[in-house]
């Protein structure tokens, strides 16, 4: 089987010889001719009338994409596009959901704050689209099967000489002729490059190919198995479960008790947790606390707030000792809840409900730790405006 | 030396001829080991060992083997972060800013300089990494979907590095690249050894030097350099925004960016004529890379010299001139306080002594221009110590105040970076054309046509 020809070619030693023979070559005709250099000649787009080339749109078009893209992109993951997490509008899978994060006071979109990733993910998209574009689209490369490849004018014109390379493609191109011509312009070495041989590819290098394709497949699999159940488990791949601290429940030898967790000194009171004086003793109670929270509208609010989580479910919402408890042990005869609405009570000074709400009283049990001091206060005034509403005055009429 | 002035001087020496230099750059690759090139790679992979063994002791015990405490978070990792990342930057700024302004004696020292950049980006992005503690969870500074649904900050300018620093990795690595391909595939057609010949045909994609691709090749190149020169400039200003939006006295400050773009500048090329001093021996390679490009990065040593020391002078001038106390403060401790020490040697490395290279005879004479490279590095160094400590070791809260003293690990990773580097950059110089084939052919004598016109540039 004979190999078809590719092209003809021929060296030239100076850099202005390969200049006039590309001169001569465009004004003989020839379309399908290439000059190769060790470097860029200058003027040989010229002599070879090449329209300059397109590559620069490339860039500037990527280049915009990339910068339209940060701005879309920092704007949707800074959660100016769904400012709720979960909202449905945008019908996102659940792996695209990001929570809106507020910070330093600075708006969602915070255009100044965005400029230097703007700026880079243009710079990265025009490079590398330009790139891409030099390689695969304008020079055609990879092309390591061309039929210029290891012959002796290849290996010239990677060092030192000058060639041109008249194709048999071209319409005029008729071996005999184009080989007069290269020897008239004055190249040497000129010979015929034939096409390389095809072999169709054989059954067994396609089975090795799935092989490889297997193996590869197979040995990412291990690989990944490996990394995410056993390496990442490993010290110091702990995910931080194992430090060098105590936990207050370990036994500690440092110590007498051996308890990691140490009593607190004698004496020492919690931030906000004054221990009550009156413990035990109602009277003294009544007599020496006063009310130092003002009645007034927000006072009456809370306390009415305050009434109605901790004491209406016993008392009832009008302090008429019927609330939902109250019911319950009436029907069963276990023991009866107060009102407020008795003399003893109605004449009874503020620091006696203080005590109550301490002490407790009866079945009721102190609420010292579920109500707050300014609480308790404001919640005795909302029952001493449970009690009026029952007893008014004539005077309260007018 | 003398020269003259009066005509260009010539870019390659001796009137070599184009087979001349693909034979003198081919040859690192083609030989067999010298001695030079054995000694500084057992020199730089015993380095690196060192560096190896504190990162484990680093991953094994945690960020507590430093001697970073409560008021210097950022200790040396940050301190040898910043001064990696502005050393790569003179190869961008040799590879591109200067392309763009058309010097051509660019061309002997170009490739290398790329490299450089390469390997100390990588060397840089080390410690940041190592900072977060727990470097085998990076892939959390990334956007990107997770079961969290929280997705990073595009207001801190910590992640505005990230993109910074892997942007410009990934440029530079594509522009050194796309640089290589041409001397790839003159390096596929001139091995006889098979598996390098594989090697060299992947690599070079099979180019194979058509004009119809020179030309879109060196429009592409004209681009990339384009697109590098600014981003080499904004990536030591977000750099240098880690710093300034901070509101620390002596960080927050509008100066940093162009200061820390000229610091990078002057300790990038302070590395590189470091390094080529000595690789130009080792490979013979003296009338590649003359004494001319020497003398030339040694003006550009001195220019950005001056640039630092006007920052440092305006720094001192700005807190005075704002009436702000802690900023006062911050610079008077400086220069006077406990790391008075590091502020002095700062000041002589990188402004006093670069200022011989208004001699020409400084600028000509290679033992020189080689201790001034590496007193500059030094220098260089000492800035971002006393940026980086100074103003955290005085926090605003007296009692909070501490001294920072380096532990050895601290010693063993810094010294474990110089390892790191050097090592990619010997393998390089050995497995890779360490000058641009194509580039120096194309600027040697009677390499471009003699009358003919066209698009002359």
């Amino acid at each position: 089987m004979s190999r078809k020809l590719h092209s003809i070619v021929a060296l030239f030693d100076k850099p202005d010889d390969i200049i006039h023979a590309a001169e001569k070559t465009v004004s003989e005709g020839y379309k399908d001719f290439d000059v190769h250099t060790p470097y860029p000649v200058h003027g040989m787009d010229h002599a070879m009338h090449l329209e300059p080339t397109k590559l620069p749109y490339v860039t500037l078009c990527f280049g915009l994409f990339g910068l339209s893209f940060a701005v879309f992109f920092q704007w949707w993951v800074s959660g100016d596009a769904n400012t709720s997490i979960g909202a449905k509008n945008l019908f996102l899978p659940y792996w695209l959901e990001r929570y809106p994060f507020v910070i330093g006071g600075k708006p969602l979109f915070s255009l100044p704050a965005f400029v230097p990733v703007m700026f880079e993910l243009t710079v990265l998209f025009a490079a590398l689209s330009t790139v891409a574009a030099l390689i695969a689209v304008f020079c055609g490369l990879p092309a390591n099967a061309h039929p210029l490849h290891d012959t002796e004018y290849m290996k010239n014109v990677s060092s030192d000489r000058y060639g041109l390379c008249i194709e048999a493609s071209d319409d005029l191109f008729e071996e005999g002729k184009v080989k007069d011509f290269l020897q008239s312009l004055g190249g040497h070495s000129i010979a015929a490059i034939k096409q390389p041989y095809k072999r169709p590819p054989s059954f067994f290098s396609t089975l090795i190919f799935m092989g490889v394709l297997g193996g590869v497949a197979m040995g990412v699999g291990v690989k990944a198995y490996v990394i995410y159940n056993k390496i990442l488990y490993l010290p110091p791949f702990t995910w931080m479960e194992t430090q060098p601290k105590l936990n207050a429940q370990d036994t500690n030898d440092f110590f007498e008790n051996k308890s990691t967790m140490q009593d607190p000194v004698a004496g020492t009171v919690a931030r906000g947790f004054m221990p009550y004086e009156y413990q035990g003793d109602i009277a003294s109670a009544e007599a020496s606390l006063v009310n130092p929270v003002p009645v007034n509208q927000e006072t009456l609010t809370r306390g009415k707030l305050m009434y109605s989580v901790h004491c209406s479910a016993c008392h009832g919402d009008l302090a008429d000792g019927q609330g939902k408890v109250a019911l319950r042990t009436q029907e069963s005869g276990v023991w009866a809840i107060p009102g407020f609405h008795t003399d003893v009570l109605r004449k009874a000074g503020d620091g006696y409900f203080y005590h109550v709400i301490m002490d407790g009283k009866g079945k009721m049990s102190s609420y010292a730790k579920q109500i707050d001091e300014d609480d308790r206060w404001a919640l005795i005034h909302y029952i001493r405006v449970l009690q009026r509403a029952k007893d008014a005055k004539e005077t309260d009429l007018k | 030396m003398s020269v003259d002035f009066t005509k260009p001087a010539p870019l390659v020496e001796g009137g070599v001829s184009l087979k001349d230099i693909d034979d003198v750059i081919a040859a690192p690759m083609e030989k067999p080991n010298n001695k030079g090139f054995l000694l500084a790679l057992s020199i730089s992979l015993s380095l690196l060992g060192i560096g190896v063994i504190s990162v484990a002791k680093l991953l094994y015990d945690g960020v507590g083997v430093w001697g970073n405490n409560n008021p210097v978070n950022w200790g040396w990792p940050i301190v040898n972060f910043v001064f990696w990342v502005g050393i790569g930057h003179a190869g961008t700024l040799i590879s591109a800013i200067l392309f763009l302004m058309r010097q051509t004696w660019r061309t002997g020292i170009a490739r290398f300089a790329e490299a450089m950049t390469i390997f100390a980006v990588i060397t840089a992005l080390l410690f940041p990494l190592l900072h977060t503690g727990r470097p085998w969870l990076a892939h959390y500074l990334l956007p990107y979907p997770n079961e969290r649904a929280m997705w990073v900050n595009f207001r801190s300018p910590l992640l505005w590095d990230v993109f910074a620093v892997s942007t410009y990795f990934t440029v530079s690595l594509v522009f050194w690249y796309v640089g290589l391909i041409p001397d790839f595939a003159s390096m596929r057609d001139r091995t006889t050894n098979k598996i390098k010949k594989f090697i060299y045909s992947v690599f070079s994609l099979g180019w194979r030097f058509s004009n119809r691709h020179w030309q879109h090749y060196e429009r592409a190149y004209l681009i990339l350099a384009g697109l590098c020169t600014p981003l080499v400039l904004s990536v030591h200003s977000i750099v240098s925004f880690d710093f300034a939006v901070s509101l620390i006295p002596g960080w927050h400050t509008t100066i940093f960016p162009p200061y820390f773009v000229a610091g990078a500048i002057f300790s990038g090329f302070a590395m590189v004529l470091t390094v080529l001093i000595v690789v130009r021996v080792i490979y013979k390679i003296e009338h590649i890379i003359t004494a001319l490009h020497l003398e030339r990065m040694a003006k550009i040593l001195m220019a950005t010299g001056l640039m630092v020391g006007y920052a440092y002078g305006m720094e001192f001038f700005i807190a005075a001139y704002s009436g702000v106390e802690p900023e006062q403060y911050v610079f008077i401790n400086r220069a006077f306080g406990p790391y008075s020490w590091a502020y002095w040697t700062m000041i002589i490395c990188n402004v006093i002594i670069p200022q011989i290279f208004w001699f020409k005879w400084a600028r000509y004479n290679i033992p020189i221009l080689f201790i001034v490279s590496i007193t500059t590095n030094i220098g260089m160094w000492f800035e971002r110590f006393v940026i980086t400590v100074t103003s955290l070791h005085r926090d605003f809260l007296p009692s909070s105040w501490a001294y920072f003293t380096p532990t050895i690990w601290d010693v063993g990773l810094y010294v474990g970076s110089f390892g790191f580097f050097f090592t990619g950059v010997i393998l390089f110089s050995r497995f890779m054309p360490v000058v641009s084939m194509a580039e120096v052919k194309m600027v040697a004598e009677g390499a471009q046509p003699s009358h003919h016109g066209g698009d002359h540039e």
